[in-house]
């Protein structure tokens, strides 16, 4: 199980409290998890990444074991504690204003 | 009993005011959507316990939410449980956000470009939902004006979108250019006589209607001078703010421009000013008395430089006479140290007699007069800066 934290903002649009987890076949990569993830909250499509390139949004950010990993390839691997469900894979809305 | 809801988008959510026919309690719910800017609420002519709702935000992007139970609760139309699965593709569904514009060669347009403030080419990029359209007679049609400008359709009840393609495609797409508030599609008004002929209008490209569906569009801005572009009096580069036409008059529009309050007595081939004696004849709004087509409302505005009303005080303007004659509106509002604005999208008016007339502003208080306009009150004080105002008036 992959484990998912969302920001407040999608958490809510989502309809869920807290982290949530997910099953992933294969390789646990950027790309797989935000599959899974719109998969199961199609209501999320677009919002992390565009519809058409599959790019991730600006302001949003991918962080893993204090690691900033948003500009990874998508098909890199994860590291193993996302892949093992040691460690969750953070999706954070970048902080902006003043 | 009939009973009026107030449908209001601020920058932080969206607020669902409610009173019976009086007039004169209401209750407030929200914020909905809590810390998402809501660009436009509007509910179905056709159905009013259905609304749609924009909702989006710089990080996130677009949501649309429909209501179907007048505000009660909402949901992203195509990711409701049941409606999960495509048979024909297997995919869920949940594409309701989903504004790509059409480059097929059936039914749309090469993607092209359109002018930029630094004199460049750039192409079209979709932003966000300015403006939310349901048809006066099928609750699944629902029409959206976005920005990058540009017209959608939903025929699904907003699970699915598709260009308008003609619109963009129109031969000045390349010489359209964003006003400050960006390239937007902000007014969509329908002729309820004519479901082929529609109006619209786009910062700053100017009017455009269509008399065939939307496939093909002209644009109608004869008679409009703004001394802000090269040629005041060119085809298109108008930064019109907003067009507003009483159901039974399609003929007869009223525009609030950039500066200039207008008037088509021919379906917009050609306007005249009817600005008369107003203080200023800049602003953002502009709307109809529900039962007196010649009976129109604006809110003047210092100008495109000083957004707040003329004197700090807060005055809608009221012409009983289709425009040129003027009356201040003032009992109610507030008559000195007011520095707030009136956005284009925030001033509605519902159908009960006497004709009830909303507004809202950025200072985050939604006014409401019972009675024409002759005198005002506060529903709401203290929202968040007020984006749009739309009223459903219900049996």
């Amino acid at each position: 199980m992959i484990r998912v934290v969302l920001p407040l903002h999608l958490r809510r649009l989502a309809r869920v409290d807290g982290e949530i987890t997910l099953v992933v076949d294969g390789p646990v990569t950027q790309r797989s998890v935000l599959d899974a993830l719109e998969a199961r909250y199609p209501m999320l499509r677009g919002t992390v990444r565009d519809h058409v390139t599959l790019k991730r949004r600006p302001l949003v950010r991918f962080f893993a074991c204090r690691e900033d990993l948003s500009h990874e390839p998508p098909d890199a691997p994860l590291p193993e504690a996302v892949a093992s469900g040691a460690e969750p894979f953070l999706i954070v809305g970048a902080v902006a204003g003043g | 009993m009939t009973a009026v809801r107030v449908l209001v988008g601020t920058k932080k959510g969206a607020f669902i005011l409610t009173a019976d026919g009086k007039r004169n309690d209401w209750q407030v719910s929200g914020p909905h959507f809590a810390g998402w800017e809501i660009y436009h609420v509007k509910g179905s002519p056709a159905d009013p316990n259905r609304i749609f709702a924009s909702q989006t935000l710089g990080w996130f992007g677009q949501i649309i939410q429909r209501s179907d139970d007048g505000g009660r609760t909402w949901h992203t139309p195509g990711s409701a449980p049941e409606e999960l699965t495509d048979p024909a593709t297997g995919f869920p569904r949940g594409e309701s956000n989903k504004f790509v514009y059409d480059t097929s060669p059936e039914t749309g347009r090469p993607l092209t470009t359109h002018q930029h403030y630094d004199g460049t080419q750039r192409p079209w990029e979709f932003k966000r939902v300015w403006h939310l359209e349901p048809s006066p007679t099928d609750p699944d049609l629902v029409y959206a004006g976005v920005e990058d400008a540009a017209l959608f359709r939903s025929t699904d009840g907003g699970r699915t979108w598709q260009e308008l393609a003609g619109l963009r495609g129109h031969e000045s797409g390349p010489q359209w250019m964003p006003g400050a508030g960006g390239m937007c599609l902000h007014t969509i008004v329908l002729d309820r006589q004519d479901p082929e002929r529609m109006f619209v209008a786009i910062s700053a490209a100017g009017s455009f209607r269509t008399e065939d569906g939307g496939r093909t569009w002209r644009p109608i801005n004869r008679g409009l001078k703004s001394q802000f572009i090269p040629d005041p009096e060119a085809q298109v580069g108008h930064c019109v703010h907003r067009i507003a036409m009483h159901p039974s008059r399609p003929n007869v529009l009223f525009m609030q421009k950039h500066w200039d309050v207008m008037r088509s007595d021919d379906g917009g081939d050609t306007w005249y000013e009817v600005s008369g004696d107003l203080p200023s004849d800049f602003g953002f709004p502009i709307d109809v008395h529900a039962h007196e087509p010649e009976t129109i409302y604006v809110v003047p505005i210092k100008s495109d430089s000083e957004h707040y009303p003329p004197e700090g005080k807060l005055r809608v303007y009221r012409s009983r006479t289709g425009g040129h004659e003027w009356e201040p509106l003032t009992e109610g509002l507030p008559q000195r140290d007011c520095y707030v604005n009136v956005l284009r999208d925030a001033m509605a008016v519902d159908s009960l007699d006497p004709c009830g007339i909303y507004f809202g502003t950025t200072g985050g208080q939604v006014y409401a007069s019972a009675n024409g306009g002759d005198s005002w009150r506060p529903i709401v004080r203290d929202l968040p800066s007020v984006l749009s105002v739309e009223v459903q008036t219900l049996p």
